[in-house]
Formats: C-alpha cells, sequence, structure tokens
C-alpha cells in the first residue's frame, strides 16, 4: 500500500489543525472495524489515519437518566453495553449497538465510526435519532452541535467540513414515561448486514396513550428515514394503529434490491419491525415512571 | 512515512518492534514478534481466528493497527497456557474433539477465556452469542460449544 501515514492526536485541538491541514485523503480512527476492512479492500486509499482514541475523554461514558449521557465518539460497544445506567435509561439504543458485528467487534466498534462510515444500514443510527440523539463536533471554526439524523447525507457521505470530527455524542435527559427500542432482521442469526432496522421512541401519559413517538428505519432507503408517526399518537397501540403503522413504516421505504432482501421483502418486513418495535417501546414505557 | 516505533507488553512480556502504518497488529504478532498462533482466515473481523484480548477486551488482531500497541497489554493463544501447563479451556478442547483441522481454534480458544473471564456460569446461548465471531468449518460447533460448557464447570471447580 503506498505512503499510508499514522498519527494519533492528544488533544482536540490538535487534531483539528492535522485534519484541517491535511492535503491528501483522510480518514479518522476510532475503533477501525469499518475503516481497515475498507483499506485492505482497496475501498479507501487514505494518505493519512488520525486515530482519536488518545484525545482524553473520547472513550468514556459521563452522566444518568436525570441528567442525559454524554458519550465519548470513540467509546465502544462493549463499554455501552456494561454500562448499567445506559442500559437501563436507552435500553434501545444500547441493544442496537450491540447487534454490530461479533463480540470482538464490540470491543472496538464506536457509536462516531457507525455513524460517519454513513452506511445505509448502520445499526445504532436509528436508535439514537430516535432519542433525540445529538454530536459534538469539534473544528477549525470551533465546536458545534448537530442532530445525530443531519450528519448522514448519503451512502458513505457526511455533512462534515473539512477538520471536523465527532468528539461527543449526548442522550438528553429521559423523560417520565419514554422509552426506546431497536429490532433488526438479519438472514442469519448473528454477523449480518441489516436488511431493516427499525428504532423506535415512544412518550406515554398516565392512561397509557401514546403522547409523542419517533419511528426511524435502516437499510430501506439511501439514508435513514423518519416514519410518520401520527397514525399511533393519541392511541394504546391497537389494532388499528398497528395497522396504520405498518402502512407509514411502508411508504417511506425506497430500498434496493439484492442477495439479503428485495425490494418487496425489505419494504413488507419494515412494516413488521415497525409494529414490533413500536410495541417493545410502549411495553416498556408503561413500566416506567 | 517510515516505520514507528512500537513498546508494547505480549502475554506479560515486554515487546518493542517498528511497524507501518498500515500493518495489523496480527501482521506485527505474527510476522515481526513471531506469534504465530493467532491466524489470518479472513483479514476483514469476520471470523475470528485472529482474536486476542487487549486490555481485558476481546478484539480481532486484524483489525487493530500495530501502530496503536503501545502501551497495551496483549494476550494471544501463546498466553494461555501456563509454561507447559494447558489452560482448562484447552485441555477440555482437546478432550472434546473440539478441533479438526485446528485452524480457528487459537482464536477459540482465546474468545472462550474472554468469556469465561467474565461469565464463569454461561447458558448454551450465551456461549453461542458470544462466539459468533469464531466461525469453523471443520467440526459444526456442537463439541466446541460443549467443551466450553465443561472447562467453565471445570474452571468453577464443579
Amino acid at each position: 500500500m503506498p505512503s499510508l501515514n499514522y498519527v494519533a492526536p492528544t488533544t482536540v485541538s490538535d487534531a483539528v489543525k492535522i485534519l484541517a491541514a491535511a492535503s491528501g485523503p483522510t480518514r479518522v480512527m476510532s475503533g477501525g472495524t469499518d475503516l481497515l476492512v475498507q483499506l485492505r479492500s482497496g475501498r479507501l486509499k487514505p494518505e493519512l489515519i488520525v486515530d482519536t482514541k488518545k484525545i482524553p475523554g473520547i472513550i468514556g461514558i459521563s452522566g444518568s437518566a436525570a441528567e442525559g449521557f454524554t458519550i465519548g465518539a470513540a467509546t465502544s460497544g462493549a463499554l455501552l453495553s456494561e454500562h448499567a445506567g445506559l442500559v437501563a435509561a436507552y435500553p434501545g439504543v444500547v441493544e442496537a449497538t450491540n447487534l454490530i458485528g461479533s463480540t470482538q467487534i464490540q470491543g472496538r466498534a464506536s457509536l462516531a465510526g457507525n455513524l460517519c462510515n454513513a452506511s445505509p444500514a448502520a445499526d445504532s443510527v436509528p436508535a439514537v435519532i430516535v432519542v433525540g440523539g445529538t454530536v459534538t463536533i469539534a473544528g477549525p471554526a470551533g465546536p458545534r452541535t448537530a442532530p445525530v439524523e443531519s450528519i448522514v447525507t448519503g451512502p458513505g457521505r457526511t455533512s462534515l467540513a473539512k477538520g471536523e470530527f465527532i468528539v461527543s455524542f449526548h442522550l438528553p435527559a429521559l423523560k417520565a414515561k419514554t422509552a426506546d427500542a431497536y429490532l433488526r432482521f438479519i438472514p442469519r442469526t448473528e454477523m449480518d448486514i441489516a436488511v431493516v432496522g427499525c428504532g423506535v421512541s415512544v412518550t406515554l401519559d398516565d392512561s397509557g396513550v401514546i403522547t409523542a413517538a419517533k419511528i426511524s428505519l435502516g437499510a430501506v432507503a439511501p439514508t435513514q428515514v423518519m416514519v410518520d408517526a401520527s397514525c399511533i399518537i393519541g392511541t394504546k397501540l391497537d389494532d388499528a394503529a398497528l395497522a396504520k403503522l405498518d402502512a407509514a413504516a411502508r411508504a417511506v421505504c425506497n430500498p434496493i434490491d439484492d442477495k439479503r432482501g428485495t425490494i418487496e421483502f425489505r419494504t413488507k418486513v419494515a412494516g413488521v419491525l415497525a409494529r414490533r418495535t413500536a410495541a417493545i417501546a410502549v411495553a416498556r414505557a408503561q413500566a416506567r415512571a | 512515512m517510515s516505520k514507528i516505533h512500537v513498546s508494547t507488553t505480549v502475554n506479560g512480556e515486554a515487546a518493542e518492534f517498528l511497524a507501518e502504518p498500515q500493518e495489523s497488529l496480527l501482521d506485527a504478532l505474527r510476522n515481526t514478534l513471531n506469534l504465530t498462533g493467532s491466524k489470518e482466515g479472513c483479514g476483514s473481523g469476520d471470523c475470528g481466528a485472529c482474536s486476542v484480548i487487549i486490555d481485558g477486551r476481546l478484539v480481532c488482531s486484524c483489525l487493530v493497527l500495530a501502530v496503536e500497541a503501545g502501551g497495551m497489554a496483549i494476550t494471544t493463544i501463546e498466553g494461555i497456557a501456563e509454561g507447559e501447563k494447558l489452560h482448562p479451556i484447552q485441555q477440555k478442547f482437546l478432550e472434546n474433539a473440539a478441533l479438526q483441522c485446528g485452524f480457528c481454534t487459537p482464536g477459540f480458544i482465546v474468545a472462550t477465556k474472554a468469556l469465561l473471564d467474565v461469565n464463569p456460569d454461561p447458558t448454551e446461548t450465551e456461549i453461542r452469542y458470544w462466539l459468533a465471531g469464531n466461525l469453523c468449518r471443520c467440526t459444526g460447533y456442537d463439541k466446541i460449544v460443549r467443551a466450553v460448557q465443561d472447562a467453565a464447570a471445570e474452571m468453577r471447580g464443579s
């Protein structure tokens, strides 16, 4: 492989300077579980890898359900799954991240990598979108915050400008009677790319009626797509509401046809997963204060 | 870029080497440190034959850059036995015929060690899901699962 340089800056500002000044193709590295695969296959030919893992705070989880959580951009899925408070507050986010790859991949894969690799089938992205996740981005113009759903602009493409990289993710303070869930369909049991991914977050009132909901589908369009949740607002997710949700999910699908699933199959499964995921989120929310 | 100097710890012993930026940790272990127990089955993090434990965490060494290894504590298959004494996991893999060609076996043993370090009494489902990133072409997995259960029982003193 022709000249590849590697650098591991120890501060955010050093990383920004290096990224902004880089003249050739450059990639930020968190866990490397997508980057190294693409390097080996020749799909990516960077001249510089900027490893962020030595920046203090880029790995780690702080906060609580009451305050919200801050998750360092390069924090591994394994660390997320081991954080009891995060698992209890946002089980959907953790179960989505837990589906990425294998135990070995979990030991390295990060939310930032999963987001910025910008695969339409990324598992963590729909889950983080529906809970209102935001990212803090460092860059030459200074830090900025952005909603997670603004980052992916197309397959393999993000809205990050030259010199910018994600420093942390933020999940908001958990509202009352609010819960999330994530389901994915793959052709085998483990270790595959989503054919459909569905993240749902719901908020209920004291009588169990849905007052707010967000539903995001992955792998059925070039980017993650939101489902129009108005059909379940004001309901207790009875059969009529579920049927409307199924239709609403299918309506936003614009998937590809490939060996994992045809357009027809992906669209149908999107409806199925929307119903099942919403039911899980509602059950979880009912159990919450 | 010229090679980068790396100081790390492998199986409890200090190790130093020079590595090119694009070199994987797997390459460095096998080609530079002559620790050929970890195998390259795919080079893409799918098969687990290259599994190592870094700072207590199970990872694929083919997806770690050699130049990242500075300051890490790495355990490879070579570090599982205690000198000439096989680890119970290794012993039970032999007793249960949990290997045929043996190519996937180092990865399975390292992954099993990582499992039993955090979960000494895993259910069959937990074992299978934990080991989902380790592929075996020969055995059909059944004897591997039994070996893991056997080793877990032995290590619990059952």
